[in-house]
């Protein structure tokens, strides 16, 4: 029971410290590291919500587990395409 | 008691790892850590029960977000240095937020609701494998695989659209061979992973982003030279996941007694799972690979 208070409390401040990072920047690199610790914030609250009938003695929500495992593939082809136009924009003759 | 210990440790790592990207003063310093952060989020999904998503995070997270994070670092050499930049009005909006945040959480019950899961164990029998989080994705919720698969061709296309030629470094000759070594062994512990899938935690998406991590491994030690959007079985491998998903779902349509889109007869569905399977591992595996690794240099015309 604590255990699973604790990693909800994990992923809020995960997303917290993502949100800090996605504001101060400086660099664009480091902006698009903070949007993944916010994701990894959000599916940590997922899977944390996908635990909870482990504590009743069942097995883990499984609907969840596939949703996150689509978002991990999804948030890195995102993040490769993001790092892709960055790689543009920093080639660009200044 | 020792489990508790674990978790406060583990969350405290997690936070600090996180904290210590965000505000690191040097960048590389910010990427390393980054991946850190990766490693340690696939140790909290094994202890969270969640082993499908622990192999993914394993060569997501901590392998290939790496490699690309490392590639766009070498873009930042020539960079001009930003000014430092404030810190403490961020932190009370984002600390009030956070509160407000952890204030909302706490007020989750820890008594689930099971009406989905209940549902998806009740079915588990006719969706053709026995591994409920196989099950969603290719049974249940194939829908959601289907349009990932698009997600991921749809950005590697963007990808392409944006070259940047980054010069390619000659293999130093230990990782060369250590490559080598490994590659075969990835090759086969993917296959197994994928043939698991049905049964185990595996799958296509696990076999598939670990079979991309051995094509960035050894692409980045020079080797692969095949392994280019010029190749025209490679485009086709790409969209081989997409098209054989859409004609799996169409096949399966005009099978007497099918009404709805993407649901499989019971008695054909651990095959055609196992079909689209691989070649959605193949797709994800050379997508994945493609927009780490981008294009090679172009070889000059006399060469």
């Amino acid at each position: 029971m604590l255990s699973f208070y604790l990693y909800l409390a994990t992923a809020a401040l995960l997303l917290g410290v993502g949100s800090l990072g996605l504001w101060r920047g400086p660099e664009l690199l480091r902006r698009i590291l903070a949007l993944n610790v916010i994701g990894a914030g959000i599916f940590m609250l997922m899977v944390s919500l996908a635990y909870r009938p482990v504590l009743y003695g069942e097995p883990a929500d499984s609907v969840l587990h596939a949703l996150v495992l689509t978002g991990l593939v999804v948030a890195v082809s995102a993040t490769a395409f993001a790092l892709a136009l960055l790689g543009r924009l920093l080639a660009r003759p200044q | 008691m020792g489990l508790l210990l674990f978790d406060v440790v583990l969350c405290a790592l997690l936070l600090t790892l996180a904290g210590a990207a965000m505000l690191s003063r040097q960048l590389v310093h910010a990427v390393t850590l980054f991946i850190a952060f990766g490693v340690m989020m696939a140790l909290a999904w094994a202890r969270l029960q969640a082993p499908d998503l622990a192999l993914a995070e394993a060569a997501i997270g901590a392998g290939l977000t790496g490699a690309l994070c490392f590639t766009a670092l070498a873009r930042y050499a020539g960079d001009a240095g930003y000014p430092k930049p404030k810190l403490w009005l961020p932190l009370v909006f984002v600390a009030a937020v956070s509160a407000l945040l952890l204030y909302s959480v706490f007020q989750i019950p820890a008594q689930p609701t099971t009406e989905l899961s209940e549902r998806v164990a009740e079915h588990l029998a006719v969706s053709g494998v026995s591994h409920p989080v196989t099950a969603v994705l290719l049974n249940f919720r194939a829908w959601d695989t289907l349009l990932e698969l698009l997600v991921l061709l749809l950005a590697l296309l963007g990808a392409r659209q944006v070259p940047s030629q980054l010069p390619l470094h000659a293999g130093w000759s230990l990782s060369v061979s250590w490559s080598r070594l490994l590659s075969p062994m990835l090759l086969l512990l993917s296959a197994y992973l994928l043939w698991r899938g049905a049964a185990a935690p595996g799958g296509a998406f696990q076999a598939g982003a670990l079979l991309a991590s051995g094509l960035v491994i050894l692409r980045l030690n020079q080797q692969l030279a095949w392994l280019s959007w010029q190749n025209f079985a490679v485009r086709t491998l790409v969209l081989a996941g997409l098209i054989a998903f859409v004609m799996a779902g169409l096949a399966s349509l005009l099978l007497p007694g099918q009404l709805v889109w993407l649901s499989w007869p019971v008695a054909l569905a651990g095959g055609i799972i196992l079909l689209v399977e691989t070649f959605a591992t193949l797709a994800i595996a050379l997508t994945l690979a493609l927009l780490v690794v981008g294009e090679p240099e172009q070889e000059p015309a006399d060469a």
